[in-house]
């Protein structure tokens, strides 16, 4: 049974099994998110999608919609925790935009546009975080890793091939690649997978593109996150 | 190697008047000069007090990374960068760079040259040139030329737009673009910026020749000044291209000794190093490049406008051409030598600069045509160019799985390192030696090292190969214990 609930104050209509942020870009409201794609089912883990329901702060992607709730998105408040998670994850990894092949397609760097990052505001851990260049078609760059388990899940879940992998809890997490040897050479994995397409900031690279398109003419330097996302259902 | 002034014997005893930061150049410098009791010079050294570490971090990332990421080395000259790495690459993809991609680089290369050259010309060095070196100091910037010459200012700064402007329309950035790509480029000049360049072209060719005028007037005005000011005897390196032009994009390397005479010619870029070494000393940063068969004491030599506009048979374009005969001719069948005439020289090379992009504005080339080809991958590639501030070398090794392996640059400044010295020496010598030190009096020191468009943040590249020696000494000056980095 589907019903209607308040986003920010405005009538959102859902339908029964959307969650709360399925519901509101059908509705044309967007929610950032990093860790949450169409195409696969809510991850849960990024937290850029929290908004407030009942005073309460919930994943978006993943709570169902209800009849009557009063949801808070676009608000100082909840942008504000959005920015900070952003600052964290900025600190946490490498992020080097002004090198990096990615820009102008990265979803990081794009949110934190939106969002009006303008510093990192934490200390950089400044990992070290060595570069898989051993397969002949696909770069793997960890230093940009967000965690978001997309490769994780499309490898496994459509390409069904499981390449990657998590490892390690709390600040020691980090993304690894399921063979003995820890190379990517030493998978299946082929620049066709789904997996290979996925990566939502810059860690997984097709090789000896780098910036055959200009910086500049990419997708969100024409076009906010926000806008790409509504227009383009990205 | 004039080295009478580089280490005095009593330096405990000396009194030491430092001038830091070397101002209205790039990057951090200082100057330290002993005196003794008589306000006699004894020691003076030009020290770059920057650490960096490019070549040390570029190890280990994809190849294809490298143009854009080298450039951050620098804010002024970030094409040269830019392109020399490009260079490199293209070599190390065994790929030859399509006709229309070529031209493309050499058009934004030249906007680099005249921005860069307006730059350092009217912000930077005009207000000493124009005023006077001991001019009051509160007047002695852009912004007093500004009120006393507002239309050599307001050129001198549309000058730079322009410049700018070609680098934005070719990189896709004023400043740290992403338009040249190992292998050619990623764009080609579109129609609208062709159409608004060609259209103020014209004034950018006659406020050049102004620009060439101008310090003639200045030489003329004080020959005893300009011709003597830092007069030194130095080797001179530059690229030339096959027929004997300058080529500030591409070409074999030459040197001249001091007296003009071709020591070397065509080398091709892939062997500067059978060329080039470089020294290493205790009190810089910066290296000291040398020519091997010389020795570092004989070997030194200059780089830049002074250098290229001597060291080639002619220059392709004829309004600077004419200029460069009557700055040769100015020699009297001597090298011109003089360290003033280094403005002398970036102006003509300034026009010359403009007059290849007025050029270049007319090719469709630039508007269409294949931007990238295929090539032989090989494993390493050296990309050379004439920076503005002179000769710029970029060498990569880059493995089997596309990461680079090994990263060495010499950039411009470097090889002026012992020139500038020289220079500070020389003019400490002249002008401040037994004399009561004004700021005026120190600020000769700085026209000296300015006139060399010194980039020191480039300079200071280098980490991790940089020899270091640490010394423990105990209260009584007796050292206790040493440690030696090779």
């Amino acid at each position: 049974m589907g019903g209607k609930f308040l986003f920010d104050g405005q009538p959102v209509p859902f339908e029964e099994g959307q969650t709360i942020l399925q519901a509101a870009r059908a509705a044309g409201h967007y929610i950032p998110h990093l860790c949450w794609h169409p195409d696969f089912p809510p991850h849960g883990s990024c937290k850029l999608c929290i908004v407030k329901v009942g005073g309460r702060h919930v994943s978006s992607c993943a709570l169902p919609a209800r009849d009557g709730m009063e949801v808070e998105s676009n608000t100082p408040e909840i942008n504000g925790e959005r920015r900070a998670l952003l600052q964290m994850l900025f600190v946490e990894g490498n992020h080097f935009c002004p090198s990096c092949e990615k820009s102008g397609n990265c979803q990081l760097q794009a949110l934190a546009y939106e969002l009006d990052m303008s510093s990192a505001r934490f200390a950089h851990f400044y990992p070290d975080r060595p570069v898989d260049a051993s397969h002949p078609d696909v770069l793997l760059d960890f230093n940009r890793c967000i965690f978001c388990e997309l490769c994780v899940r499309a490898s496994r879940d459509v390409d069904h091939k499981g390449v990657f992998a998590l490892t390690g809890r709390g600040i020691r997490k980090h993304l690894v690649v399921n063979a003995e040897s820890g190379r990517l050479a030493d998978t299946d994995f082929a620049v066709g997978d789904r997996a290979a397409d996925i990566c939502p900031v810059g860690v997984i690279l097709h090789k000896r593109v780098g910036f055959a398109l200009p910086i500049g003419e990419r997708k969100y330097d024409e076009a906010s996150i926000s806008t790409v996302a509504m227009e383009k259902g990205e | 190697m004039d080295s009478s002034l580089e280490t005095a014997a009593d330096r405990e005893q000396l009194r030491r008047v430092v001038i830091d930061p070397v101002s209205r150049v790039e990057g951090h410098g200082k100057v330290t000069l002993l005196l003794d009791e008589d306000d006699h010079v004894r020691e003076a050294r030009l020290h770059i007090v920057e650490f960096r570490g490019f070549e040390v971090f570029i190890q280990g990332r994809p190849y294809w990374e490298v143009p854009v990421m080298v450039q951050r080395l620098c804010g002024i000259c970030p094409v040269s960068h830019h392109l020399a790495a490009s260079k490199a690459m293209d070599r190390v993809l065994g790929i030859p760079v399509t006709r229309s991609a070529e031209k493309l680089r050499r058009l934004m290369h030249y906007g680099q040259i005249l921005q860069s050259h307006a730059l350092h010309f009217f912000h930077l060095s005009s207000p000493d040139l124009l005023f006077g070196f001991e001019s009051e100091v509160g007047k002695r910037n852009i912004v007093g030329v500004a009120a006393a010459y507002p239309e050599v200012a307001r050129q001198g700064v549309l000058l730079r737009k322009f410049g700018q402007e070609v680098i934005r329309a070719t990189a896709g950035k004023r400043i740290h673009g992403t338009g040249s790509v190992p292998g050619g480029m990623n764009r080609h000049l579109a129609v609208e910026d062709r159409d608004a360049l060609r259209a103020e072209i014209d004034h950018m060719v006659e406020w050049s020749r102004a620009a060439v005028e101008l310090v003639k007037r200045l030489h003329r005005a004080d020959p005893a000044l300009y011709d003597e000011f830092g007069r030194l005897r130095a080797n001179v390196m530059s690229l030339v291209r096959a027929d004997g032009a300058m080529d500030l994009y591409h070409g074999a390397l030459r040197f001249r000794d001091a007296d003009g005479k071709i020591l070397i010619d065509k080398v091709p870029d892939q062997s500067y190093r059978s060329l080039i070494r470089e020294q290493v000393k205790p009190w810089s940063y910066m290296k000291f490049p040398y020519l091997q068969q010389l020795g570092p004491d004989e070997g030194w030599y200059q780089v830049g406008p002074l250098a290229r506009v001597q060291n080639c048979d002619f220059i392709p374009t004829p309004l600077a051409e004419a200029e460069r005969r009557e700055f040769i001719d100015h020699g009297r069948g001597e090298p011109v030598r003089a360290t003033l005439a280094y403005h002398w020289a970036r102006m003509i090379e300034m026009l010359h600069a403009a007059e290849t992009i007025r050029d270049l504005l007319g090719d469709g080339d630039l508007l269409e045509g294949a931007l990238l080809a295929d090539g032989e991958r090989g494993s390493e590639g050296v990309g050379i160019i004439e920076a503005p501030r002179g000769t710029l070398i970029h060498h990569y090794q880059v493995g089997g799985d596309d990461l680079v392996t090994m990263c060495n640059l010499i950039v411009s400044t470097t090889h002026n390192n012992q020139a500038m010295n020289t220079a500070v020496r020389e003019v400490a010598r002249r002008y401040l030696d037994g004399r009561k030190l004004t700021e005026g009096l120190l600020n000769h020191i700085e026209v000296a090292i300015r006139a060399y468009d010194p980039c020191l943040s480039c300079a200071t590249h280098a980490l991790g190969k940089m020899p270091l020696v640490l010394e423990l000494a105990d209260a009584g000056g007796e050292v206790v214990d040493r440690v030696v980095r090779e």
